[in-house]
This record gives structure tokens, C-alpha cells and sequence, in this order.
């Protein structure tokens, strides 16, 4: 076990070192390549220019380079992969996108993302501006936001286990020790085996990212809803709106851009989730989410790339407006700047 | 006192927002609390009772057996057996007792019981007992079986534990979680800063261009790289003779995929930073290396400090880039991937379960609290700009 740990510690220090050393030392070769000297001006100042050209990429070189193998590269990979068939070899056409339509797992699971879409990120910004607007009226608010900001902290897999507790179903007689079951058998009801109850058990699994979000969307609301102007609630206040008009007609609309974030941020999670299903179900009682299905696809039977990246295609192309919107919104902040 | 605080301060409303945020806060703290209670508790206890009753103790009924009659005394008219029921057992305690199994609890502990035949039998609740009759038990009787509710009192161990540190391979998950986290977390915030500087305060040709790639990127979802970059990384491997599925592999996904993100909360942040400071420096001759270094860096440190909080945890709580870059042998398992590979395996075991989840999530968790500040600063940076 020590030795594992010293060996560890060894990989990892190395691995920053080295990077550390490309910056330093690519930067320093630079200035030995073109050295500027006292003595010859017109030389000196080619090569500050000539500098001055090559060390941005220096700068950018690694994180660009990252991007592109890591990022830009795959997507037009996928896209073509998605017309070859499962080795991708054999060019197929469209087939792997007939085969999508007519495939009743597919049919599931852009229904089941549909109802994830349609729920989570909405529960999540609705939770997360009430419990705002609560915690910022009251002494002990910072100590309740810090209590639902926490899942934010639970890796996916570990509130898979503390929610499969929850719902967690014993049979016959037995004492029930999921929470759920004991709360309904406590109130006349009859405990059910809560994740394998067909379409209900989405909602039992958005439940968990629910929890878990919650907490990111009331921080950012949160700081929007502090910068509300004082006067223009004081004004609303003098003219006799009441708490759910405050609300509605004044806080909402004044946080409206810090939703719109909330919610797409959230949105673009909940297309990639995973882990949640994986855990909870592995896809099992029509759970069956585009994510999952793509990575089930990547290796089933010795794998099928064709299949998987038509999947992933779908996922980036739900992904694409979203896309549109951040950076022309980027670059309107940047004019602004 | 601000406009909507003494709105609030009027009467019921003010109350209804305590109630409510304390039902929130309760809702939200139960479901992580049932896993650490239930890790602390005897595995034996957890699938018999609900985690909630372990603060109270439990109380169950045992049935047991008095002496037999050779160790009777004789006390004037009377016959006497003696003893102690809860014999062995520290801590627990007789609330009640009766001798037939439809009424187990019909005599309180203390009270003397009248059980027919010139019988009677007082239990007191420190589990003495005196069984009393007016004639000498026969040799041949079967000693008396009778039942009582005993109460436990609370009950921790560490035993769950130390079964998953060192039985189910969580220890060297968490070694491996490690190995895995720590470069990726402190690579991409090197390369990224160098990125976010150079956007920020270098002119070059196509700068614009490429702060909206990076901006467009944030958004790609993960899923679109994993068939590419698998292929890639099998190629690489057989190429160099090597296994395709190693740490540096790791690092390098988690660095590219934490990347966009990373550069643009530093930009935006560093390109905040005051103008003066740094032309001033540069026309006191310092190099953009230099400046970097001595200057943006040292400065950044909030916004540094806020994507380091960001990535550890992302990474930390990964189970998809690591179950395909890593792989899911025993040697390479990060901590959510055992975690996973025993809700299969070990399914109903909740002792090992809750032991593995708490393990999990306790690092992430105490970065957490510890740096919340700079978490909250960070996200602020990142999403309200422009809301």
C-alpha cells in the first residue's frame, strides 16, 4: 500500500513538473532563437516582432492543441463514423439513422430525455429561486443555503446509493428500511418496489439530480436577486403589492437573464446525464436515457460505433442551439467590454 | 432593517418562511444523513430497523430461560430461584416481561407478577430476577421460559469500515482516485491560465475567433469525444507497445475536457485585472513570461483558487471518462467505479454500501465545506456576467 502511495505521489509531481517545464522552457528557448541585443537595433527589433508573433502560440499552443484533439476533432469524427457501420469500415449511408427511427430503445429513450428536459431544469430554477428569496429573509439563511448547496459536492454515483437507500423496497413482511416505503406504510399506504414502476421511475430518478442541482441554481439566483435595486421593491412595497406580487411581478422579471443561465446550464447536463441511470437502473423498466443508450451501444457486443455515434450526434445537435446562444452572447459581452 | 426584510417581518409570513426553509434544509440533509448513520450502525441492525430508530436504541422482545429448579433456595415457606436474564449484556435494559408469547410485555420491569399456582416472578430492569413458589420446583420441571422487551441503547461501530478499507478494494480506489485527480486538476489550470492570459492582454491574429471556439466548446457534450479519442488512444498504445488505458491518458482527457470552462472564467478574470499594472511592468522591460508569472498569477489567485475547487470535484465525482479511459480492472478502479461495481455486486449489502459511499463522497464533501467561499465566488464569475 506505501509503496503504491510513494509511486503515486512520484507520477504526479513528475506529470506537473513536466508540465511546468514546457512553459518555461519553450519560452526561453524563444529568447535564445531570437535574441535581441544592445548592439544591432534594426536585428533587435525584427526579432521583438518576430517574438512578439510566436509567443501567444506558445501561450495558447497546449490549451488549443487540447481543444482540438479533445474536442474539435471528435465531433467531425462522430459525424462521419455515424454513416459507416458498427466497425467503421463499411460506408453505410443513412442506415444507422433509419435504424435510430425504427428502434423502439431509441423511440424510449428520446422520450424519457424529453420528460428530463421537460422536469428537471425547470424544478431546479423554480426550487432554486424560492429557496433564495426564503434564505436571503432570514439570519440563519447562509447556514440552510450551504445545507442544499452541498449535493453539488456528492459525486452522481454516490447520491445514486444514498437515493437507492431512500427507495430501497423489502418484501413480504419485512421491516422497511428505505425511508419511502416507511413513510407510506406509516400512512396506510402499501410499500412499492419504487425504481422498476414504468414511467413513474423517470421521475424517481430525476428526483436525485433535482437534489443535486437545486443548489447551483439558488447560489446563482441568489446574486442575481441581490442586485435588485432597493428602491424598486421599497416602491412596490408602498404601493401595496403583497409578497407573491413582490415576487412575480418584481423579482422575477428583474433575474430573468440569470434564469435563462440557470436553466441552460442545467439543460446541458441533463443531456449528458449518465451516471444516474447507470447506477440506478443501467437503462432497466424503460428508464433507457440517449446517453446511456450511446455508451450501451459503444461496447455491446464487442461494440458498434455506427449506432453509438448517430447517438451522440443527436445529443450534440439537441446540444447546438444552446450552443448558438452562448456565443453570441459572449460576444455581445465582449463588445461591451 | 432593508425594505423586504421588515415586509417579511410582519407576522405570519415571517414565520411560514422559517417553517418552510426549515422543511427544505430537512429534506435536504436526510438522504445523505440515512447513508452516515447507517455506516456507523451494526450490519445486522441496519436490514432489521429503519436507520432512523438508531439514535433512540431499539427495543426487541428476546425470549429466555430462568434457572433450572436445582439452583432453588429455600426462604422460610417460600422457594427461590435467582438471577439475571440479561447475563453478558452490558447496557441493555428490561422494560417489560410476561410469560406467554401473546402478551409479551403484560408486567412492567419492577412489578411482581402473579402467575398461578402459587407462582410469581419479579423482573427488575437491570435483569434480576426472583422467581418465587410456595412449594419446591420439581427436579423434573423444565426451567421457565419467558419473554421480555429488552431495550439496546444506541449502538456505533467503525466495523463497517474497516471491512471496506480493506476488504472490497475501496482503499486502493481511493489511492487510484487520487493519482487520478490531482494532475488533473493542477495541469489544466496551468495551461489554461497561459491560454487566458495570452487572450486577454497578447495581440494576435485570430484571438476573437478563438474565444468563440472556446465558448462553443463548453457546451460539446462529452459523449461526442469518447468513440474518436478511444480509437486514438488504441492506436497510440499499439504504436508505442503500450496498454492505451493509463494515467497520463486520464489526466489529459480531464485536462481537455475541463478546458474550455477553465479559460473562460480565468479570462474573464484576468482580463479584469487593472491595466496599468501591466503595461506599467512591461515597459519596465519584463517579458510576457515574466509578467505571467510575477504578476497575473499571484493576482488570479481567487479565480485560480474557485476552477481548482471546480475541477477537483468534477473529476473526483467522474465515473464516464474514467470507466473509458481508465477501464474498470481492479488496479485502475476510481472510487466511483468500485462504488458502482458493488451497487452490482453487493447490491443489498447496505453496510458496505453506505461504508463505500461514505468514503466517496467525505473528500469532496470537506473540500466543500472548507473552500465553499471561493466555489460560490467562482460560479458567480462564470454565470452571471451578462445575466
Amino acid at each position: 500500500m506505501l509503496s503504491q502511495i510513494v509511486s503515486a505521489l512520484g507520477v504526479v509531481v513528475g506529470a506537473v513538473i513536466a508540465c511546468s517545464a514546457y512553459f518555461y522552457f519553450s519560452n526561453k528557448i524563444l529568447d535564445l532563437a531570437l535574441p535581441v541585443k544592445d548592439g544591432d537595433i534594426r536585428a533587435a527589433s525584427r526579432n521583438l516582432n518576430r517574438r512578439a508573433l510566436v509567443r501567444p502560440w506558445l501561450f495558447i499552443g497546449p490549451a488549443l492543441f487540447l481543444l482540438i484533439v479533445y474536442l474539435v476533432y471528435p465531433v467531425v469524427a462522430t459525424f462521419i463514423l455515424s454513416f459507416y457501420d458498427r466497425t467503421g469500415l463499411q460506408f453505410v449511408g443513412l442506415a444507422n439513422y433509419k435504424w435510430a427511427i425504427g428502434d423502439r430503445e431509441f423511440r424510449q429513450s428520446i422520450f424519457n430525455n424529453i420528460l428530463w428536459l421537460a422536469v428537471v431544469p425547470a424544478a431546479c430554477t423554480f426550487f432554486g429561486l424560492v429557496i433564495a428569496v426564503m434564505t436571503d429573509r432570514i439570519w440563519w439563511g447562509n447556514i440552510a443555503k450551504s445545507i442544499v448547496f452541498m449535493p453539488m459536492a456528492i459525486s452522481f454515483v454516490g447520491a445514486s446509493v444514498i437515493w437507492k437507500f431512500i427507495y430501497e423496497y423489502r418484501g413480504g413482511n419485512d421491516v422497511q428500511i428505505g425511508l419511502l416505503n416507511a413513510i407510506v406504510q406509516t400512512f396506510g399506504g402499501t410499500p412499492e418496489v419504487w425504481i422498476s414502476i414504468p414511467f413513474w421511475n423517470n421521475f424517481f430518478l430525476m428526483i436525485i439530480l433535482i437534489w443535486i442541482q437545486t443548489g447551483f441554481a439558488m447560489v446563482i439566483l441568489s446574486a442575481a436577486l441581490r442586485g435588485i435595486p432597493e428602491e424598486t421593491i421599497e416602491a412596490a412595497v408602498i404601493d401595496g403589492a403583497n409578497g407573491w406580487q413582490i415576487f412575480w411581478r418584481i423579482m422575477v422579471p428583474q433575474v430573468w437573464g440569470s434564469i435563462a443561465v440557470v436553466w441552460t446550464t442545467i439543460t446541458i447536463l441533463v443531456l449528458k446525464v449518465f451516471d444516474i441511470v447507470l447506477t440506478m437502473t443501467n437503462g432497466q423498466w424503460q428508464t433507457m436515457v440517449l446517453a446511456n443508450l450511446m455508451f450501451d451501444w459503444m461496447f455491446r457486443g464487442g461494440g458498434d460505433s455506427g449506432r453509438s455515434a448517430v447517438i451522440a450526434i443527436i445529443i450534440m445537435l439537441a446540444v447546438t442551439p444552446i450552443m448558438v446562444w452562448n456565443v453570441r452572447r459572449a460576444n455581445r459581452e465582449l463588445k461591451g467590454h | 432593517m432593508t425594505a423586504i426584510g421588515s415586509y417579511f417581518k410582519i407576522g405570519p409570513a415571517r414565520l411560514f418562511v422559517h417553517a418552510a426553509v426549515l422543511l427544505i434544509v430537512i429534506i435536504w440533509l436526510i438522504p445523505t444523513l440515512g447513508i452516515f448513520v447507517s455506516a456507523l450502525r451494526d450490519k445486522d441492525q441496519i436490514v432489521v430497523s429503519g436507520w432512523w430508530t438508531a439514535f433512540v436504541g431499539s427495543t426487541q422482545t428476546a425470549a429466555v430461560r430462568l434457572g433450572t429448579p436445582d439452583q432453588q433456595k429455600q426462604e422460610g415457606a417460600t422457594y427461590v430461584i435467582s438471577g439475571n436474564v440479561l447475563e453478558g449484556q452490558t447496557g441493555r435494559a428490561v422494560k417489560a416481561f410476561g410469560n406467554r408469547i401473546q402478551q409479551p410485555a403484560a408486567y412492567k420491569a419492577g412489578e411482581t407478577a402473579d402467575l398461578g399456582d402459587g407462582e410469581t416472578l419479579q423482573i427488575n430492569s437491570d435483569g434480576s430476577y426472583r422467581y418465587v413458589k410456595n412449594a419446591a420446583f420439581s427436579p423434573d420441571e423444565r426451567p421457565k421460559r419467558i419473554y421480555a422487551s429488552v431495550s439496546a441503547p444506541p449502538e456505533f461501530t467503525m466495523a463497517n469500515y474497516k471491512t471496506v478499507l480493506t476488504g472490497e478494494g475501496i482503499g486502493q480506489s481511493f489511492i487510484n482516485s487520487l493519482t487520478v485527480t490531482i494532475p488533473a486538476t493542477i495541469i489544466p489550470i496551468l495551461i489554461a491560465a497561459f491560454a487566458a492570459y495570452a487572450l486577454s492582454w497578447m495581440e494576435f491574429p485570430g484571438r476573437g475567433l478563438l474565444i468563440a471556439l472556446v465558448v462553443g466548446l463548453i457546451v460539446v457534450p462529452l459523449q461526442m469525444s469518447l468513440i474518436p479519442l478511444l480509437r486514438l488512444y488504441n492506436e497510440i498504445g499499439n504504436l508505442l507497445g503500450q496498454p492505451s488505458k493509463t494515467y497520463p491518458g486520464i489526466w489529459l482527457a480531464h485536462t481537455a475536457f475541463g478546458m474550455p470552462l477553465a479559460i473562460y472564467l480565468l479570462r474573464a478574470y484576468i482580463a479584469g485585472l487593472p491595466k496599468e499594472i501591466i503595461e506599467s511592468a512591461r515597459v519596465d522591460g519584463a517579458s510576457d513570461f515574466e509578467i505571467f508569472v510575477r504578476i497575473v498569477l499571484p493576482l488570479s489567485f481567487p479565480a485560480l483558487a474557485s476552477f481548482a475547487i471546480f475541477q477537483f470535484l468534477w473529476v473526483w465525482n467522474d465515473l464516464l471518462v474514467a470507466m473509458v479511459f481508465l477501464g474498470t480492472d481492479k488496479d485502475h478502479l476510481v472510487l466511483t467505479g468500485s462504488l458502482n461495481a458493488l451497487l452490482g455486486s453487493r447490491g443489498g449489502n447496505w453496510e458496505i454500501l453506505t461504508a463505500s459511499a461514505f468514503v466517496t463522497i467525505i473528500v469532496p464533501l470537506l473540500v466543500f465545506f472548507g473552500l465553499q467561499r471561493y466555489l460560490v465566488r467562482g460560479l458567480l464569475a462564470g454565470s452571471v456576467k451578462g445575466g
